[in-house]
């Protein structure tokens, strides 16, 4: 299915979930937070929470900043 | 002075360094890790960005223990409440603690905050639990307004972000000083040691900088430079200076001169 990840198109398999996506994306859940059509996934959520396509993805992580 | 005796403490957590520092804009991770290190910073920002999908990339948290330090997410680049609302709960979800520095931006050139936004957003946060520590100017009557809504302390410029223009005005952060009680920390403006040593010496509870190290010449060095103006800035607030005088009082005695 075709989701948009941090505003880019991107595929992912079908029955994918949060969990799913970040392992796909070799991304550790630790350090990142999830947005999901701009709700926050709670971390306990991310093996739970399915993924449909057209889905809007965002996974944020700190930076350098003042 | 017993430096257990001066704590500063924010949100009911004590902290012994009055020296906060950002962590962008340095060449490389490890010079970061080593500035903050050097500069004996305990509550380091940091700033929340999409996630670089491109694996190859190295993250900050590689290079900075987390547990050694107390992230503070900022809400740079954020020009409205609701979006740095967002950024804050983002960065509660990522970092697990609620210590957010929140700024709301009214102007790229300037980056002044945006003050009816700012107070917007801070009532939101400070009803969800977040202990909001608001960049915002230096002007009483915002700060006091971010106390009553719960703030756990005010950061009021001394200058533009980044400007190194120092405390251009010392006059309104001694009135700020005067009139919350919540721990006024001056954030933006510093460029120099000795700036960071005036904010001290008005009484302010800390300090906050980015440019003033990562930009200088040896960051290194400028970290260590920092840490010891705002040590020597406070200490010089609590001995209590003397008061200015237009002539001259003799160091030496006028009894007993030869003659």
């Amino acid at each position: 299915m075709r989701i948009l990840l941090n505003g880019e198109p991107a595929e992912t398999a079908d029955g994918a979930t949060v969990e799913t996506l970040l392992q796909q994306l070799g991304i550790s859940r630790e350090r990142v937070a999830v947005e999901l059509n701009a709700d926050i996934v709670p971390k306990a959520g991310y093996e739970k929470e399915l993924l449909s396509d057209g889905d809007k993805i965002e996974i944020v992580h700190f930076v350098g900043g003042g | 002075m017993a430096e257990t005796a001066d704590k500063l403490i924010i949100g009911g957590r004590e902290f012994t360094s009055r020296l906060m520092v950002g962590t962008g804009k340095y060449a490389s991770f490890e010079q970061t890790a080593r500035a903050l290190e050097i500069s004996g910073a305990e509550i380091i920002t940091v700033a929340v960005r999409r996630v670089n999908l491109d694996r190859s990339k190295e993250s900050l948290l590689d290079y900075i223990d987390p547990k050694k330090y107390t992230l503070l997410p900022n809400t740079a680049g954020c020009y409205t409440a609701d979006d740095a609302v967002r950024t804050c709960r983002l960065a509660r979800e990522a970092g697990m603690s609620d210590f957010v520095k929140l700024e709301v931006l009214g102007d790229e050139k300037t980056l002044f905050p945006d003050n009816e936004e700012l107070l917007k957003a801070a009532k939101i946060l400070v009803a969800d639990g977040f202990t909001v520590l608001p960049y915002c100017s230096d002007d009483v009557i915002v700060c006091k307004k971010l106390e009553d809504i719960g703030c756990a302390a005010v950061m009021p410029l001394g200058a533009p972000i980044g400007s190194g223009l120092g405390i251009r005005n010392p006059y309104n952060i001694r009135i700020i000083l005067e009139n919350v009680s919540v721990p006024v920390i001056v954030d933006a403006g510093v460029g120099s040691a000795s700036d960071a040593a005036i904010a001290m010496e008005l009484g302010c509870a800390g300090v906050l900088m980015n440019t003033a190290i990562a930009g200088a010449q040896d960051p290194i060095a400028m970290a260590e430079a920092m840490k010891l103006a705002v040590i020597a800035g406070r200490l010089s607030f609590k001995a209590g200076r003397i008061p200015r005088k237009l002539y001259a009082n003799a160091s030496s005695p006028l009894d007993g001169l030869i003659g």
